[in-house]
Order: structure tokens, then sequence, then C-alpha cells
């Protein structure tokens, strides 16, 4: 057997050495510790292993935390959490290199109790919600790998670590181990072809000044703004993001994994076309990097989740593929949250009722945000990863609105009607295909 | 608007690792000989894959970010052994 953790590991034979819990969950993301949570307030003896040296060493996100799960599982969370800013004021950006269209959004309501999205530092935020399942009793082990999973006759009955003497034996093994899950890959339980559904971020944390800051966003206190930026990577599907903290912003882009690779351009390239766009670049002038950073996210969504339980073991957050990324939403933390909560409650429940049936697990995914979302979203990964909506839709969109907004005369002004059918010409995009694509949409999201 | 570009260096030296003496990624220069699409060279975050004048990768496991995407991407069989750090070795975010 491997004695590390990656794709050839494979699974080993229970010694009698080891320590033994009720539960085993790997990785203190926020899926772990929301299941170490949730078993250890039920009483459970529970492990929760991280191979960073503190929780959220190891990983990076955009910026934007969605609350309205953590309300179930930490009521008043607002009070405590490490939060940089609240979003009031949300934009979605379409851009080409020259040009840009934004929809501006901005509500009162967002910036107080009980608050929709805020911006924290994975670092802070991570190690905080492990906190929490520590103080329900949890045991954290942390700069400690998980290398593989321990079997008997078949069945998962803990993990390997590569601590001397590291194995755990446990009755059920939740693992939280995030997008390149090792453990379901040996488990079996994945499917093949991964990387045509995962994209890479890459993000930079630029400082500027807080004031500065209130100003070019146009906020104050400790509002905050999330834009969502569409096209501007030189036609490689993907988008990009910039959020702001208290005194830093956060740039990236998100890219797809196989264009990138047949691209023959660096991602730092495209942060900095980002930077450089005229839109961009007014808000992000001066700031000083203090932070370049990189993460696979799982992008494929309902259609490429792996199996979700198995003998002995429960599937959750990233490892999972439960990732939302659908274009206007990159919501990734809630679903690892809302999904490492049901699996520690099913695990608990299976431990209560003495059984090995864990297929509660999947019964509350199904009946909560965390599979009807994503069932629902089925359709838009791949609508959305597409040349149409990546690059052809955001160019025509702009060029039509540079046109119905450019004075022309002593032309008279165009019709709205002449200037879309030149518009989706120019930009070789049939009539049919975009009624076909409104509709996919309109199902996708609808 | 122009934007003062940093160099890669200093890019790099914003991220702390804690550099174990075990590299957890190797490299088989040989089989990348005959790789024709070099993807992992324009992919990987970190910049870790360097091409040789001899037509092979030299390969730096020291300040990678542990993401994965040069084993996915990688259509060569063997050419990339991968696994994370050691508990507590490689990379460290603080903001994340
Ligand atoms: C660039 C980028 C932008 C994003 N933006 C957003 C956003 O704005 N909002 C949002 O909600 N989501 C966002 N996401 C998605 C979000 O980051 C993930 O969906 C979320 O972190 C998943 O949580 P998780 O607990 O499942 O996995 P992770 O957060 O990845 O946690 C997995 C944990 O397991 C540990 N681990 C892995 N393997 C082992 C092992 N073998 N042994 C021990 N420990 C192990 C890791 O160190 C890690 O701590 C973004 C992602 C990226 C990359
Ligand atoms: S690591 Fe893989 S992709 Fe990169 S040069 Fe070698 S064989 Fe090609
Ligand atoms: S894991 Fe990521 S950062 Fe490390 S070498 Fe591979 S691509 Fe580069």
């Amino acid at each position: 057997m491997s004695e590390h953790a990656g794709p050839a590991a494979t699974t080993a034979q229970a010694t009698e050495k080891a320590t033994t819990f009720d539960v085993v969950v790997v990785g203190a993301g926020p899926a772990g510790s929301a299941a170490a949570l949730e078993l250890a307030r039920r009483g459970h003896h529970v492990a929760l292993v991280e191979r960073g040296a503190f929780p959220g060493a190891k990983n990076v996100y955009g910026g934007v935390i969605y609350g309205r799960i953590l309300d179930e599982l930490i009521p008043n969370w607002w009070e405590e959490a490490p939060i940089e800013r609240w979003v009031t004021r949300r934009q979605t950006m379409l851009m080409t290199p020259t040009q840009s269209l934004t929809v501006d959004f901005r509500t009162e309501n967002w910036g107080k109790p009980p608050y929709n999205g805020a911006t924290a530092h994975r670092a802070k935020f991570d190690a905080w919600l492990a906190s929490k399942a520590e103080e329900a009793g949890a045991e954290l082990i942390t700069s400690t790998v998980v290398t593989g999973l321990l079997t008997e006759n078949g069945r998962i009955v803990g993990v390997r670590t590569d601590r001397p003497d590291g194995d755990l034996r446990a009755r059920i093994v939740i693992a939280c181990d995030g997008v390149n899950s090792f453990l379901a890959k040996q488990a079996g339980m994945y499917p093949d072809g991964q990387v045509h559904h995962t994209t890479l971020g890459v993000k930079e944390t630029l400082a500027l000044p807080r004031e500065t800051i209130e100003e070019r966003f146009g906020v104050s206190g400790t509002d905050g703004v999330d834009i969502e930026l569409v096209g501007g990577t030189r036609g490689i599907a993907g988008g990009g993001f910039l959020y702001t903290n208290l005194d830093s912003v956060s740039v990236g882009v998100v890219l797809s994994l196989t264009e990138l690779g047949k691209a023959k351009v660096r991602p730092e390239e495209l942060i900095a076309d980002l930077k450089r766009h005229p839109a961009i670049a007014p808000l992000v002038k001066g700031g000083e990097l203090i932070e370049y950073a990189a993460h696979l996210i799982p992008e494929g969504g309902y259609n490429t989740m792996p199996k979700l339980t198995g003998d002995g073991i429960l599937v959750t957050g990233d490892a999972a593929a439960m990732c939302l990324a659908a274009g206007i939403w990159l919501e990734g933390v809630n679903f690892a949250i809302g999904s490492g909560m049901y699996a520690g409650r099913a695990a608990a429940e299976a431990l209560s009722k003495n059984t090995t049936d864990l297929s509660g697990y999947e019964r509350m995914l199904h009946e909560s945000f965390v599979l009807a979302d994503h069932r629902k979203l089925k359709g838009a990964p791949e609508l959305l990863l597409g040349d149409r909506v990546q690059n052809k839709y955001p160019a025509m969109i702009c060029d039509l609105v540079e046109n119905l907004f450019q004075v022309t005369n002593p032309a008279p002004k165009p019709g709205l009607r002449k200037l879309f059918r030149r518009g989706a010409k120019q930009h070789g995009i049939r009539l049919r295909d975009l009624a076909k694509d409104a509709i996919t949409g309109f199902r996708a999201y609808g | 608007m122009d934007y003062p570009e940093i160099s890669f260096e200093d890019r790099m030296s914003t991220v702390d690792f804690q550099v174990s003496r075990r590299a957890h990624i190797e490299v088989d220069s040989e089989i990348c000989n005959s790789c024709t699409t070099r993807e992992c060279v324009h992919a990987c975050p970190a910049n870790l894959f360097v091409p040789t004048t001899d037509g092979g990768i030299l390969f730096n496991y020291e300040q990678c970010f542990e993401c994965g995407t040069c084993y996915l991407l990688c259509n060569k069989q063997g050419a990339i052994s991968w696994t994370y750090p050691d508990g507590g070795d490689g990379v460290t975010f603080r903001k994340g």
C-alpha cells in the first residue's frame, strides 16, 4: 500500500492496533467541521482529521459565504463568525477586452441580520467552524494526512494516516477531503473524466486601505461588494470575480482545465488582463499583492457526482462535486456545510439504531437544497461552459448596448430589432441557436 | 491603465511553504520527452514545470499549491507520481 495520499493510494487491511472512534471525518473544511459538529453534539466519539497545520491552511476560494444553512447549524452565527464584510451590493459584469456591461444590484436588507452573504478568509473561517466542532467534543487532529481506507471483509472500518501507528478505526468514515477526494476514488465511488468538469481557480488578494475600498466600491462600514465576471478570459471557458474584504480585495479567474491546458497562456496572465481591464483597473489600482493562491473547483454538478454512500462511507461537499458553479452563482461552502451536516446526522442516526444502513444521508440531501438545487440546475454547467455563452453572447450583448447608446445623428437611430440581427450575424450567432440556448437556459434556471 | 506586473518570484514569495524533504510530486523527464502537448507547463499555477533544452521537463516540487491540476491534465501514464505532502508540510494559505 502507498503510504501517501494520492491517486495511486490503495486500501489496507485493518490491524488490531488502532485508536477507535464512532466516526472518522476526513478533512476539516466546511463539510468536515459541520459533520463533526453534528456528531459531537449528539454525544458521539468523533475524530476530525486535517492534513494542514490548522483547518483552512490548505483551502482557497473566491470569498463569499452564504449564511442561510449556518442558521440551522449555529444560530446567530453572525455574532461570532470571522466575517470581513456583508455583501449588500452584487454585480454581474459581461465583458470583452474593451467593453463591459454591468447589472448592479444593492439592498440594505442584506446588511442586517440574518444577512445573505459575507466575505471571509478561509484561514479564519474554517478554523472558526472547526473550533465549534471541537467545543462540542470532536477530537481535531491536524498536520495528519489520511493516506487510505482500512477495510475488513470488503467493508470500510477506518483510515490509515501518515502518523506512526496512525490507524483510526471507526464504524463510519465521512470523506470531506475536497475536490481531489482520493478517499472516494479509492472506495471506487468516483466516475471517470474528472478533468473535463473541473476548473482551476486562481486568485490574488490585494491590500487596499479601508477608506479606499469604501470610496471606490461605494459602500461604507462593513458593507461589501461581490462582482461576478463573465467573458474576459481570452476565450477559455470560465469566468472571474472581484470581492471586497475589509482592507483587501480578492480578484481571480476560474478556468476550464482542459481549455487552459491547450490555450498556451498562464493563469496569472489572465488575472493581469482583468486588472488592466478598463472596468476593473480603477477598482484595484495600487493594490499590493499579499497572497497568490490556486485551487481546483468541481463544476460539473449533478450529472458528475460520485456515489454518495458506500459500505461504511459517506461522501460530502467538494469531494462529492457539490459545488454549485453556474455562471451567476459560485457557491460551494454552503453546499459543503449542508451536506456535511446531513452526513453527520445520518451517521448519528445509523449509530443510534445500530445499523450499517446509511441511506438516510441521500434522503436528507434530496429533501434539502443540497440535491434539490443541483438537480434543478443540472443542465446549467454544460450550457454555461459552452462557447456561445462564454464568448459570443457577452461580445454580442456589449456591442448591442454600445450601438444602442451610441448617438448616430445625423443618421437616424437604428431600430433595436435591426441592431439585434446585425449583432447576431456579426458574432456568428444563428438565431436558431440563440433560441435553443434561451430555452435550455429557462429550463436549467426555471 | 498600467498595472505594475510583479515577477513570478515576488508573486510566490507571498505564500508560505513548509518545505518537506520528501518530494511529494515526482516527474519522469524521460516520459515527458515524448510529450507533445506539455499542458503542465502553462497550466501549473505555481509554474513548477520548466521545459529543458534536451526536451525533458525540469520539475521543482517546493512551492506547490497541491492543487492537482498537473496530474489531472497530464495524459502520459506514469509521467507524474502525485501525492499530498506529509501532514503539516507544504503550502499554508494565510488568507485563502
Ligand atoms: C477560486 C475559488 C473560488 C470559489 N468561490 C467560492 C465562493 O465565493 N463562495 C463559495 O461558497 N464557494 C466558493 N468556492 C467553492 C468552495 O471553496 C468549495 O466548494 C468548498 O470549500 C468545499 O468545502 P469542502 O469542505 O467540501 O472542501 P474543502 O474546503 O476543500 O476542504 C477539504 C479539506 O480536507 C483536507 N484534506 C484533503 N485530503 C485530506 C487527507 N487525505 N487527509 C486529511 N485532510 C485532507 C483539506 O486540507 C481541506 O481542509 C470557490 C472555490 C475556488 C477554488
Ligand atoms: S508532465 Fe505530463 S503533460 Fe507535462 S510534459 Fe510531462 S508528460 Fe507532458
Ligand atoms: S499540484 Fe498544482 S501547483 Fe503543484 S505542481 Fe501540480 S499543478 Fe503545480
